[in-house]
């Protein structure tokens, strides 16, 4: 902690004025808001007919013979929703939640763009956008929100790289546990200086000061566990959660996780980074504490998988899949779907599960309801999104 | 001033090896290294290899057996990394970490982690001066790639293996081949190119079990009966999926693409149209000659605009590596130094390779480690002198304002480490 606050008296005047978004003054700053919006990225395109086989759909059997996860009841069988969908073994946490009425599941959701590429669909998820535009919507959200008097930024990427989602105007922290032996402060001190007009660098590394300095004042030091447990999807969502939880903490994070394209061999290799989900999920409620209970998870993807098992034990790149709100602030405990079918004719292009729903449309009607914003300032976040009438009280007052 | 030598050796290089001679004149210093055969380390293991160890690993799964691949995998990198810290032909060696990544293969799917040395060995190192068709066939056929992109398993629904197993069609290496490899997306390709492009590629397999181990085309999994792909009809059997594989490589679409990466690569991060029209047209003329490519990048006059690209993790730490001649002796353990800066060698997340402009690497943690990075390095070169290595380094193009504070440092460490982090290091 000396060395943190040391830190802090030197550093102070050299990158305060950086961490004050443009026209912006701490004199005109509204209060932040409590309310806190976390989205985990999965990225690589994850099965929704594993993760929430839908088993009353005799089509699901016909396409999967050999994938199909068994229905409730079955050995190894899907822990069952609302009797009509189950969730995979592996999400036993969530499934808790769907009682606890903290989670909604979405399926037969379009993503932001109808390609499958794994880049441009991500792209676009990130963006907010049918097309790829220079910033990504939570950092346009993180500028819309009242600016914070002080603390940590608004926003935190949780990962030493920034996703695009994050990218733009707004300035974000990051954060990730302490790794090797750091150097003595003043080095920070003058490494900054001399980046300090390089646009390209100047910004993020004075933003990764603070929040290192900031993290470690809410979180402490953390060399009690190993390398793969401190790096591990669960130990960084407690970290968010904790963070998140400070009363001058950031209010919005995106966390990362990867282990979806499942184009072989997807039984076996979906089952872990399904456990990792949903510890990471559990994880961030222990850490958020009391402040779970204004919080709202979105857990989305870029792109569902073919219908059909390929050759290969696995499924390929397709259309319709499935999304998540979790939290305390979520209005859940239903599956939201217009259900398409499975039958041979009722799939997209003959081989995908056709959307009924956006993932664009229920991004827009979270962050109406859990933020109050008005039909200008999401059109500015989610540019082309417009109201699904069917989709409403998804978050609570 | 010798400002054009220290700017080639960072913008088309790897830095400086230690006080190693100045080229004369730089473009001709550039192009001689486009000349000839390129080698690469000795002692590379080959495919038979690393297919060996993975048999193994898959046959035995005994901790020995699979801590034997991971040893493979982790040895043929650092070999790598070696190679290019030691590198004499540091443009040359760029360009093979370049169309490495291009045709990115990741060590996250386990089945291909051994095979990382052979892969750059056998399909990317011999080709990176002749032609891109010729590099497009030995990665399709490479059982990295197969393995990587999960073509070693994928069969024709009506090839006699199709009709008798349950098995058939994994489209994830057609996809990319078509996005990623050749004519990305604004060639615009359909689903129906990418299956049909599969079906073209069944039977492209691996022969891991038995020997000899390597590529192996086995027609009882190929689909019968060709296919069309962007328009054009091509023929079953292996030389259908081979004549496919000529018409993406030389397509104008393929062209564009790589010149447009290549001028991003060597330029800037959004590459000015002009140098990629010269790439493009280049490679359009020579039959897509990635020599005559890469000689046409030394003649851009924008790539001699003063340095704008902000080095990859992977370019920063061999260039430090190189700025403090540390030897393999006294390097701290390179895949961990990677792995704390988010780049660890063939480990990128998905297919289409680790970023290559300064957003992908810019988020404030991963800035931050640069530092904390550039401080452990620094700690294994204790009699370095700073200012002489600044001056060895950077030469004309070390800023004052560094200087000062290089003079300024506390410890020899801190000013080592300051100028590895410095603006101008961290540029190339």
């Amino acid at each position: 902690m000396t060395l943190a606050i040391t830190r802090r008296a030197t550093l102070a005047g050299l990158f305060a004025p950086l961490l004050t978004a443009p026209g912006m003054s701490a004199a005109f700053a509204a209060a932040a808001t409590s309310r806190r919006f976390v989205v985990i990225l999965l990225r690589g395109g994850l099965d929704g007919l594993h993760a929430v086989p839908p088993h009353a759909d005799p089509g699901l059997a016909a396409a999967r013979s050999r994938l199909a996860v068994p229905p409730p009841g079955a050995e190894g069988g899907a822990l069952p929703l609302d009797g009509h969908f189950g969730l995979h073994p592996a999400l036993a946490g969530l499934h808790g939640l769907y009682g606890e009425r903290l989670l909604t599941v979405f399926h037969a959701v379009g993503g932001f763009s109808p390609e499958r590429s794994h880049f441009i669909a991500q792209d676009c998820l990130e963006c907010g956008a049918g097309e790829r535009l220079s910033s990504g919507w939570l950092n346009r959200l993180a500028a819309a929100l009242p600016q914070k008097p002080g603390g940590a930024q608004t926003a935190l990427a949780v990962g030493v790289s920034l996703p695009l989602l994050l990218r733009g105007p707004a300035s974000v922290g990051s954060f990730l546990p302490q790794g090797a032996q750091r150097p003595p402060a003043d080095l920070y001190a003058q490494v900054l200086a001399l980046h300090r007009t390089d646009p390209v660098t100047g910004p993020a590394l004075a933003a990764g000061m603070a929040e290192r300095d900031y993290a470690a004042g809410v979180i402490g030091a953390d060399d009690s566990k190993d390398t793969a447990t401190r790096f591990s999807f669960a130990n960084l969502a407690l970290s968010a959660g904790k963070l998140l939880a400070a009363p001058d903490g950031p209010r919005l994070a995106a966390l990362e996780l990867g282990g979806w394209d499942t184009h072989a061999a997807q039984a076996n290799r979906l089952t872990q980074p399904l456990k990792s989900l949903d510890a990471g999920i559990l994880a961030l409620r222990t850490g958020l504490g009391a402040a779970w209970n204004q919080t709202v998870v979105l857990i989305a993807t870029e792109f569902g998988r073919t219908v059909r098992e390929n050759g290969t034990n696995g499924t390929d790149h397709g259309t319709g899949m499935a999304a998540f709100l979790a939290g305390g602030a979520v209005q859940g405990g239903s599956v939201l779907a217009d259900w398409p079918g499975l039958g041979e004719k009722d799939l997209h292009e003959a081989r995908d599960l056709r959307p009924t729903t956006s993932l664009r449309a229920i991004t827009r009607t979270v962050l109406a309801e859990h933020y109050g914003l008005n039909a200008a300032t999401l059109a500015d976040i989610l540019p082309g999104s417009e109201r699904d009438k069917l989709l409403k009280a998804l978050v609570r007052a | 001033m010798q400002t054009e030598q220290f700017h080639a050796l960072a913008r088309f290089g790897l830095g400086r090896r230690g006080n190693e001679a100045l080229p004369g004149d730089p473009r001709a210093w550039l192009a001689a290294q486009l000349a000839g055969a390129d080698p690469g380390p000795d002692g590379a293991s080959k495919a038979e290899t690393a297919l060996a160890a993975i048999a193994r690993q898959q046959l035995e799964k005994t901790p020995e057996a699979i801590a034997a691949a991971r040893a493979l995998y982790r040895g043929e990198t650092i070999r790598l990394l070696d190679h290019a810290v030691a590198s004499q032909t540091p443009f040359r060696e760029r360009l093979v970490w370049f169309w490495a990544n291009h045709f990115t293969i990741s060590a996250r799917m386990p089945g291909c982690a051994p095979l990382v040395g052979a892969y750059v060995a056998e399909a990317i190192r011999p080709h990176v001066t002749g032609r891109f068709a010729d590099m497009l066939r030995a990665v399709m056929r490479h059982p990295a790639m197969l393995i990587y992109l999960d073509n070693a398993q994928s069969i024709g629904p009506a090839s006699q293996a199709g009709q008798v197993s349950r098995r058939g069609l994994n489209e994830n290496l057609a996809r990319e081949c078509l996005e990623l490899h050749t004519i990305s997306p604004a060639g615009g390709y359909t689903q129906a190119d990418v299956t049909a492009l599969a079906r073209l590629l069944t039977g492209w397999s691996v022969r891991v079990q038995q020997e000899p181990r390597g590529f192996l085309f086995r027609p009882r999994a190929h689909e019968p009966g060709g296919a069309t792909v962007m328009g054009q009809r091509f023929a079953d059997g292996e030389a259908g999926g081979l004549t496919a594989l000529d018409f993406l490589a030389t397509h104008p679409a393929t062209y564009r693409h790589l010149a447009t990466k290549l001028a991003r690569h060597f330029v800037a991060d959004s590459p000015p149209p002009e140098a990629v029209r010269r790439i493009e047209s280049v490679l359009r003329d020579t039959d897509g000659d990635l020599g005559a490519a890469s000689r046409a990048i030394i003649e851009l006059p924008q790539a001699w605009e003063p340095a704008g690209k902000l080095r990859s993790p992977l370019d920063f730490v061999l260039a430090s590596l190189r700025a403090l001649s540390l030897g393999p002796d006294r390097r701290p353990d390179l895949i961990s130094v990677m792995a704390g800066l988010g780049q660890i060698p063939f480990n990128a997340p998905l297919p289409n390779g680790w970023p290559d402009t300064a957003s992908g690497w810019t988020g404030p943690e991963a800035l931050l480690r640069r530092v904390d990075a550039a401080y452990a390095l620094a700690g294994r070169a204790p009699d370095a002198d700073p200012l002489a290595i600044a001056e060895s380094t950077l030469g004309p193009l070390l800023g004052a304002a560094t200087l000062d504070r290089l003079r300024g440092a506390p410890s020899r460490r801190e000013a080592l480490a300051l100028l590895l982090a410095s603006p101008e290091f961290q540029r190339r």
